[in-house]
């Protein structure tokens, strides 16, 4: 029946049509950001000031949810008081604006903004309340951090929700603690300082910034393919060695004992 | 006649001291029957080897010690780090003893796999009935050694004292803690005091490369020597009967097998050992009771009772001040054991429905004895969904769902696919035996359709071959035990009147759905109308 609706050449344009539209349309939204007024991935008119330019991104932008005084619409929440750190780790890691509707807000693979548009809109939204800024400086010298002393912290603090290789883990409700291998030095900064969604906020009396930095150092070190067993298997931990040792080695095992059990003819 | 090689002459010499020919010569000319799955045993036998080879070179340089000592070995993230002697040693030979590491994924990987033989060996085992008179002390020996293979495996997978292994033993703890009236006072006595204490560990240790060897040692000394003694089953072909032993003598055809075999587990294992990370130690970091990491699991035997405890609801009972975690009794002590009660007490639940007393040499075709079939396949199914669920949290990652939901799911699931899976199972294994009945009275199709002179078409069948016909009427269609009469004809009532009610019943629930097999007369016919080459069914050529 299928078939035969689309020999008639209107049905198959509208078919096509219908396909098309949808990512057509999501494309038309993420170039109205981009090419709008005011707006701009192209950086040839936008104010000189930082906070006009900010001001202009974040009405465009989060006004509609977050309120034009930051002050969130429910159920968005209030941001006035979120400093320009949670601004850019937010935009900069592309979970805002958000994206799909799941139980939170999901890391893109490229932010919807630039860097220079990012300041400009963490700068203005630090002028709505008070919060911390972006902790450039702190973030400094976590490449002569103590590992050894980050492991440590890291394994205190972080690996019972991002687990012990920073893979990340299961929340509840399908929330999950993010994979950590993509995350930038002040991202994770960052994230130590404001406590995105479900995680705590380590204020500098709980984790000082040496250990932040130290934290730093180890997530960066767990970055690093280099894996002196071999294969890593996705450092799952033994789930997928199980899955492997069944279906690799143990399939190979009961393969050779088929073939030697062959009846010889 | 007096040998002149270098062999024959040792040969003699020991026989002239110890006059070992006789026996010698039986043993080797022992006929052993031919298949692969009855080589699934061996694969255990071989890790076991594995195991204890790669065990003593580890042995030589861990040290089973809970004495804090502050690391300084060649990994950097935990220079400096304080930890015990026992993570210490084994960051030592994961990193600075040579062929170290590689040795411990040799061991880690053997074990895996020894326990994963164990298991589909004993799967062979029960499907083909294998375990019946008169091998049924076998199969607890089996069933003792399974159980041991996952204590052992469990207690080498606790000793390095890292993050993971210590999430472990902590739980195992908890476990012991939730035993009724004892539970307290068994914790402290095990750890020798609180958790995790000083004492476990070298506790552990020499359960680990001691007790449990060797019991393993004379465990499966005894098992192989009873299949030596007893002979080893075989499946129904032509000339096989239960009075028989089809196959090849041990020398020289099984001693090439079962050596080349040997050597390429030990190769398959020193493969993964060399290429595939397995427990990297490193990364865990050494316990400390304060930490956890997402993730934990146990090795994959035990993920049947993490599971277990995963999908149970946190049920508590308060009574005269004493708490009943019924949230851990449940999964973990009263599940287990009624799974291995019920697995030691099967050949006897089996034989009692059966009603007979005869011997067993000639194994069942999982398809002819559909009710075990179908319990085997409820039993892998709701095994299986409790190993599934102890990776809930990779699965909740994984595919993006919520782990709520799929906690919620397995709670269902877990009394509802076992049922479903019995149903379908003995279904199947009904219309399979249809189907071999079908091929006996009429043959295979061969796909050729004949046009006959008066213009009928008729589909040719073959008669099945040899080895088809001897397995198919290897089906021995037990029929159910009959209800006895409440009384005799005096009116006398039967002795143990109730006793025999249940065993019918039971029998009833074993062998009521039956196929029945045709007389040796109906067969015959069928054969001559075969032959005669009246091809295909009845239906088609009227």
């Amino acid at each position: 029946m299928q078939a035969r609706a689309f020999r008639r050449p209107a049905a198959a344009l509208l078919a096509v049509a219908f396909a098309v539209l949808p990512a057509t349309g999501a494309q038309a939204a993420d170039s109205a950001r981009t090419s709008g007024t005011g707006g701009s991935g192209s950086t040839t008119s936008h104010p000189s000031d930082p906070l006009v330019w900010g001001k202009l991104l974040y009405e465009e932008g989060c006004a509609s949810c977050h309120g034009l005084q930051g002050q969130g619409i429910a159920p968005s929440p209030a941001i006035k008081d979120s400093g320009a750190a949670a601004v850019d780790f937010e935009v900069s890691t592309g979970r805002m604006p958000l994206g799909t509707i799941a139980n939170q807000a999901l890391r893109r693979a490229h932010s919807l903004y630039t860097a220079e548009e990012t300041q400009a809109m963490a700068q203005y939204v630090a002028t709505l309340g008070n919060g911390p800024a972006i902790p450039t400086q702190q973030v400094q010298g976590w490449e002569n951090a103590d590992m050894a002393l980050g492991g440590q912290v890291f394994r205190t603090n972080c690996a019972q929700c991002h687990s012990f290789s920073g893979q990340g883990g299961a929340l509840t409700w399908g929330k999950q603690a993010p994979n950590l291998m993509k995350a930038t030095p002040t991202q994770i900064y960052e994230a130590m300082l404001v406590g995105p969604n479900n995680m705590p906020k380590f204020s500098d009396q709980t984790l000082p910034p040496a250990e932040k930095r130290a934290v730093i150092k180890y997530i960066e070190f767990l970055r690093q393919p280099d894996n002196p067993g071999g294969l890593d298997l996705g450092r799952l931990g033994p789930v997928s060695e199980g899955l492997f040792g069944w279906f690799g080695g143990f399939g190979i095992l009961v393969a050779i004992a088929i073939w030697i059990g062959v009846k010889a003819k | 006649m007096t040998p002149t090689t270098p062999l024959g002459r040792t040969a003699v010499a020991l026989d002239e001291r110890f006059a070992g020919a006789k026996g010698m010569r039986k043993l080797l000319n022992k006929v052993f029957p031919d298949h692969w799955s009855f080589m699934l045993g061996e694969i255990a036998l071989y890790s076991f080897i594995v195991l204890l080879l790669s065990g003593v070179y580890l042995t030589l340089w861990f040290k089973p010690s809970m004495t804090e000592v502050v690391y300084n070995g060649s990994y950097m993230p935990l220079h400096g780090v304080r930890m015990s002697e026992a993570y210490a040693s084994t960051l030592n030979i994961s990193f600075d003893v040579r062929g170290g590491l590689l040795m411990r994924q040799i061991h880690h990987w053997a074990a895996l796999f020894f326990v994963s033989s164990i298991s589909v060996h004993m799967l062979r085992v029960f499907f083909t009935g294998a375990f019946r008179k008169p091998r049924e002390l076998n199969w607890i020996i089996g069933v003792i050694l399974l159980i041991l293979a996952v204590v052992e495996g469990f207690a080498g997978y606790s000793l390095p004292d890292d993050l993971l292994s210590g999430t472990g033993l902590r739980i195992a703890q908890a476990i012991m803690l939730a035993s009724p009236l004892f539970g307290t006072w068994m914790a402290f006595f095990v750890f020798g005091g609180e958790f995790p204490g000083l004492d476990f560990i070298p506790r552990l240790y020499t359960v680990h490369v001691l007790l449990i060897p060797l019991i393993f040692l004379g465990l499966i000394g005894a098992h192989v020597g009873m299949v030596f003694y007893q002979k080893h089953t075989q499946y129904p072909g032509p000339g096989r009967t239960n009075k028989n032993v089809v196959g090849y003598p041990l020398l020289p055809v099984y001693i090439a097998k079962a050596g080349g075999f040997f050597f390429a587990v030990f190769g398959v294992i020193a493969t993964l050992g060399a290429l595939v990370t397995i427990n990297p130690v490193w990364l865990f970091g050494p316990y400390v009771p304060n930490q956890v990491s997402a993730g934990s699991q146990p090795d994959w035997y035990m993920g049947f009772l993490d599971g277990a405890v995963r999908i149970m609801p946190n049920w508590e009972v308060h009574l005269w001040s004493h708490t009943l975690s019924l949230n851990l009794v449940v999964p973990a002590m009263l599940m287990p054991t009624a799974l291995i009660g019920l697995v030691v007490a099967y050949p006897w639940l089996e034989a009692w429905a059966t009603g007979r007393t005869g011997e067993h040499h000639l194994l069942d075709r999982p398809r002819n004895v559909p009710t075990r079939t179908a319990l085997g396949a409820a039993f892998l199914s709701f095994y299986l969904l409790l190993f599934i669920a102890s990776g809930d949290d990779i699965i909740s990652t994984t595919f993006h769902l919520a782990f709520n939901d799929i906690t919620f799911l397995f709670r269902v699931l877990i009394f509802v696919v076992p049922v479903l899976v019995f149903w379908v199972t003995k279904r199947i294994a009904l219309s399979l035996q249809r189907r071999d009945i079908d091929r006996l009275m009429h043959g295979n199709e061969t796909g050729n359709v004949l046009r006959l002179p008066h213009g009928e078409f008729i589909e040719v069948h073959a008669p099945v071959n040899e080895r088809d016909r001897a397995r198919i009427l290897s089906n021995p269609a037990i029929e159910p035990l009959p209800m006895p009469p409440a009384t005799d004809a005096a009116g006398v009532r039967t002795p143990n009147y109730r006793a025999k009610r249940l065993q019918a019943k039971v029998s009833h629930f074993f062998y009521g759905d039956r196929i029945p097999m045709p007389s040796a007369e109906e067969i015959a016919a069928a054969q001559a109308h075969l032959d005669a080459g009246h091809h295909g069914h009845d239906e088609l050529t009227h």
